[in-house]
């Protein structure tokens, strides 16, 4: 009884498949392989990039501007001579980052949320549930103009934008978890036995919202770069002249027919991580389903 | 009492050496092998066997409804001549509308909930008849199931009808087409007792009138004694016996069937007499099927020979069947003997009298149909009553059995009681500590005295966890032990309830669902609670099973003197396991007594209908046929004065209707709630008993 009397951390891992076999089902199929191979490379672009670039992502050399992707240039440079291979490739750090760490702050405080709510139930969750789909309601993009019209553009306030607008999502598919399990014979033997809230909340029944949940982030990671980029794209979210993708996607629009590769180059990759994270969701979803 | 029908009548439907596969993983699993019946006309034959015996398989292979990765590989069906499986879709739809029909097993989900049941019926109706006459038609198929009312019934959508009336339509439904076979699959496994026997009586007259051929397919013995003629027993996808209800019942030659017999709880067999006699282990998956006889592994007459070479199905002189090597050697031990009379567990001294559990007027309803818009004005709502008044005590080391249709109240007053619902109104006392109503605001010291055990065990028992986690859990909250004393105890834990120490590691979705329900049982014993409840604890399982788990209840309570309360639908069951009967009904006590005095004159007229539609599998046995009119009450409107007086078959008149019935009680504490005096029920109900005994003999 004196030591920890339960480890939420401890039952994630033991009750998800091991490292290997994820891998293995991850790749059994071309789909997820693929997913999971671009985001992987991403990943490691957006850590170890800032080594591998030829240029500065803030590096101008006017005699270079606008040239077509060369071998020196491999994606072009843009108007200000910029090289647009280095911008993409130190341009994941910073959305990989933002949408990474925004939508698992998003997760997490959404299951403590949706767990805790959910199982308490009453009045609590009622107003809580009814104010979250107010939010819900709207536009993500619309909530997001409207803080960020409030706080002011800033990478902290578009970590602040994901979690506000991400948050009500993850608790509902969350709630909707708990309130399938909560009725179960196994709960009401928890409670017959007087188990703490946290043992019933993290030991009993957050086993049952990890398969949903797993797919859940991963879904809110591929949706929080497609915010991160559309705030750059609208000016409101990640400020120049940092290579954010949707930001260079906004400098570059009005010069399509001069320079498309510096243009083109950072659609390109948003449309690549955010269909490469939806592959791999789809092969997670794979993996739990196959555990069971 | 069985018509003789074999020799006469020509064969409707004949099966011969079918072998029905499922394709998993590149190879085929033999689902049902080699299997061979004849149905005659008149003839209702009744399939027996526990869940993954291939009953189901079966019926699908005749009605041509398998899933594509399963096959006919072997075999065929034929149906008053004409080979099924031969046939194109379009001859099988014919078929489908002229010969054969299905009465399936869920009967709200047989139907569909969007249309009336009135168009539904008239669907299956030949195409050529107007609107008018198929009206008319639908109303006179709907009045021979002896539906009270067709017309409104017609004009009825599915979910507002009960149960038991739409199992009606159901057979409706599978009439309509003068069939000349007709497949029941289990139509009235999910119906209450009475409602089930009336249901058999229907079945039973209807096939009679029109010599109507019938594969009656159940997991009870007791359902198909009551309704068949032939029975054809199957196990892991082999006819094992085949032979007359009578021959069956009488002198069963298969161990499994013995096996099977034996298993089921009598009306009126009890604990202290004897412990039932269970079939050990489980049914063999299909992928490791045993090389020889496929019973051996569970068979205690096993030898060598017959776990190695596989038995052929013997014919005997007596249109009889059996798969067994050593049937010869066996026959002489009728399934009585096999039961030994004395090694009993319980000895039947009295108990020792402390009280354990005082439960006074106990009371809970529900609000129905209460809208957020009505709390705020404040209005009342609707009740349903699912506990009204209920008062009882436990004394240590007595089971109480709790036995009531569904809507009887029994799960609401267990959940009252371990406080998982949170009671109205009324005491209750464990031990004399007065007991809080919700579980969160009792000690952890009342809490350890009051365990239960749930109906479903897939869901009592957390998938996420393993066994030994599961286990380890009371005796760490409730028990004070650390962490490692705990660790060492569960092994013992296992140990007590017959598994094996190795079950520590695996995860509930690894067990089966006997094995499920006694590591919850192992959970529930233990903290050593003063109190058990049971909730339909072996509903779910096969009755071999639950037989076994009968067994180690009763071995379990006498070793910790526990007190216990049983409920179930199940009477056969309850009383085996009981001390003391309650009969709820409408959320009432209605009698309670010892359980020899329940099983003897005088009855409540409730308990008495009970008793009388309980299928049982002594087919000698005379008995009364007491059936119930119409259906159970709306809790929400319960009827005034007795709430048993709107199906009463000894309903007495304005008295029943108006003024609530006293308690009547003889000397041994047996209580009656009704109007009749108990000297009048008494000599009403044991002149019933002789008429029936001598109606019969002269049926003879």
């Amino acid at each position: 009884m004196k030591r920890s009397r339960w480890t939420a951390a401890d039952t994630a891992v033991s009750r998800l498949p091991s490292a290997v076999r994820t891998l293995r089902i991850l790749f059994a199929g071309p789909a997820s392989a693929f997913g999971t191979t671009v985001v992987v490379v991403f990943l490691l672009l957006a850590v170890f990039g800032s080594f591998v670039t030829p240029y500065g992502d803030t590096q101008q050399i006017s005699s270079e501007a606008r040239e077509p992707p060369s071998a020196k240039h491999l994606f072009g440079t843009d108007r200000l001579g910029r090289d647009v291979f280095s911008r993409v490739i130190v341009g994941a750090r910073d959305i990989l980052s933002l949408a990474g760490v925004g939508s698992l702050v998003a997760v997490a405080l959404g299951t403590l949320i949706g767990l805790f709510s959910a199982y308490r139930g009453g009045w609590l969750d009622e107003i809580l549930f009814r104010f979250f789909d107010s939010i819900l309601a709207l536009p993500s993009l619309l909530i997001a103009l409207l803080l960020l019209g409030t706080v002011g553009p800033s990478r902290e306030s578009v970590l602040l934008v994901i979690v506000i607008v991400y948050v009500p999502i993850v608790a509902r598919v969350v709630r909707s978890v708990v309130l399938a399990t909560k009725p179960k014979a196994f709960i009401e033997s928890a409670r017959t036995r007087g188990e703490s809230l946290a043992y019933i909340l993290f030991r009993e029944i957050l086993p049952s919202v990890l398969p949903t949940l797993a797919v859940e982030a991963a879904l809110r990671f591929s949706y929080a770069i497609f915010l991160v980029a559309s705030l750059g794209f609208l000016g409101v979210g990640v400020q120049p002249p940092s290579p954010d993708w949707g930001l260079m996607v906004k400098e570059n629009r009005d010069y399509g027919a001069l320079t498309p590769w510096a243009l083109y180059f950072p659609v390109a990759a948003i449309s690549l991580v955010v269909i490469g994270v939806n592959l791999m969701a789809d092969g997670i979803k794979r993996v739990l389903s196959d555990e069971r | 009492m069985t018509r003789d029908t074999s020799k006469m009548s020509s064969p409707v439907l004949k099966i011969s050496d079918l072998t029905v596969s499922y394709r998993a993983d590149e190879r085929w699993l033999d689902a049902v092998r080699d299997f061979s019946l004849t149905i005659r006309a008149g003839e209702t034959y009744g399939l027996v066997g526990e869940s993954g015996s291939g009953k189901s398989t079966l019926v699908l292979a005749i009605m041509r409804y398998l899933a594509r990765n399963a096959s006919v590989r072997q075999g065929s069906i034929a149906l008053n001549g004409l080979d099924l499986l031969a046939l194109r879709t379009d001859e099988m739809r014919r078929v489908w509308r002229d010969q054969l029909r299905l009465v399936p097993q869920n009967s709200l989900s047989a139907l569909n909930p969007s249309l009336r049941i009135g168009p539904q019926v008239a669907e299956t109706l030949a195409p050529s008849l107007d609107a008018r006459e198929k009206q008319s038609r639908v109303i006179e198929l709907l009045r021979m199931v002896r539906l009270a009312d067709p017309a409104r019934v017609a004009n009825s959508y599915p979910h507002q009808l009960s149960g038991g009336m739409t199992q009606r339509v159901l057979i409706a439904l599978a009439l309509s087409g003068e069939p000349s076979l007709l497949l029941l699959d289990e139509p009235t496994t999910n119906l209450d007792v009475t409602t089930e026997a009336a249901i058999l009586d229907l079945l039973k007259d209807l096939m009679r009138e029109r010599n109507t051929a019938a594969l009656y397919v159940s997991h009870s013995l007791g359902v198909v004694a009551q309704i068949c003629n032939r029975v054809a027993v199957l196990y892991a996808g082999e006819l094992v016996e085949d032979a007359s209800v009578a021959a069956l019942f009488a002198s069963p030659l298969h161990p499994y069937t013995q096996g099977l017999l034996d298993s089921v709880p009598r009306i009126g067999q009890h604990k202290r007499a004897a412990p039932l006699c269970s079939i050990a282990g489980q049914i063999p998956p299909l992928d490791a099927l045993p090389t020889g006889c496929v019973f051996a592994p569970r068979c205690a007459f096993a030898t060598d020979f017959t776990h190695e070479v596989r038995p052929a199905l013997e014919s005997l002189d007596d249109a009889r069947r059996v798969r067994c090597h050593r049937w010869r050697e066996l026959k002489p031990n009728v399934p009585s003997s096999v039961v030994p009379r004395q090694s009993s567990v319980v000895n039947d001294e009295t108990p020792v009298t402390a009280l354990v559990l005082n439960v006074s007027n106990l009371q809970k309803s529900f609000d129905v149909d209460r809208s957020l818009l009505d709390v705020l004005r404040g209005r009342q709502t609707r009740k349903l009553r699912a506990v009204d008044g209920v008062t009882f005590e436990i004394q240590r080391g007595e089971t109480l059995g709790i036995v009531g249709e569904s809507g009887s109240g029994k799960t609401t007053l267990a959940r009252c009681i371990v406080g998982l619902t949170e009671r109205d109104d009324g005491q209750l006392t464990l031990l004399d500590i007065p007991l809080a109503p919700r579980v969160e605001q009792r000690t952890r010291e009342v809490l350890r005295h009051l365990q239960m055990v749930f109906q479903n065990p897939d869901e009592a028992l957390n998938p996420y966890l393993s066994v030994g986690e599961i286990l380890r859990r009371p005796l760490q909250t409730l028990a004070s032990c650390t962490r490692a004393e705990a660790d060492a105890r569960v092994p013992q834990l296992l140990a007590s309830v017959r598994l094996d120490p190795a079950y520590a590691a695996r995860t509930p979705p690894q067990l089966s669902g006997g094995e499920k329900q006694r590591v919850a049982i192992a959970r529930a014993f233990a903290s050593h609670p003063d109190l058990l409840l049971f909730d339909e604890a072996t509903s779910g399982l096969d009755v071999s099973v639950q037989a076994s788990i009968l067994n180690l209840l009763n071995e379990l309570q006498a070793q910790s003197q526990s007190a216990a309360l049983f409920i179930s639908h199940d009477l056969a069951v309850v009383g085996f396991l009981s001390d003391v009967i309650a009969v709820m009904y409408l959320g009432r006590v209605m009698e309670l007594g010892r359980t020899s005095d329940i099983f003897n004159p005088p009855h409540h007229p409730y308990t008495e209908a009970l008793l009388a539609s309980v299928p049982t599998i002594d087919v000698q046995q005379p008995r009364e046929r007491i059936r119930l009119a119409g259906d159970l009450p709306s809790p929400v409107d319960v009827p005034t004065g007795c709430p048993f007086h709107t199906r009463c078959p000894r309903f007495l008149g304005d008295v029943c209707v108006n003024v609530e019935p006293p308690w009547r009680v003889d000397a041994n504490g047996h209580a009656i709630y009704c109007h009749i005096p108990l000297d009048e029920l008494r000599r009403a109900q044991k002149e019933k008993t002789r008429e029936v005994f001598e109606t019969s003999r002269v049926s003879q």
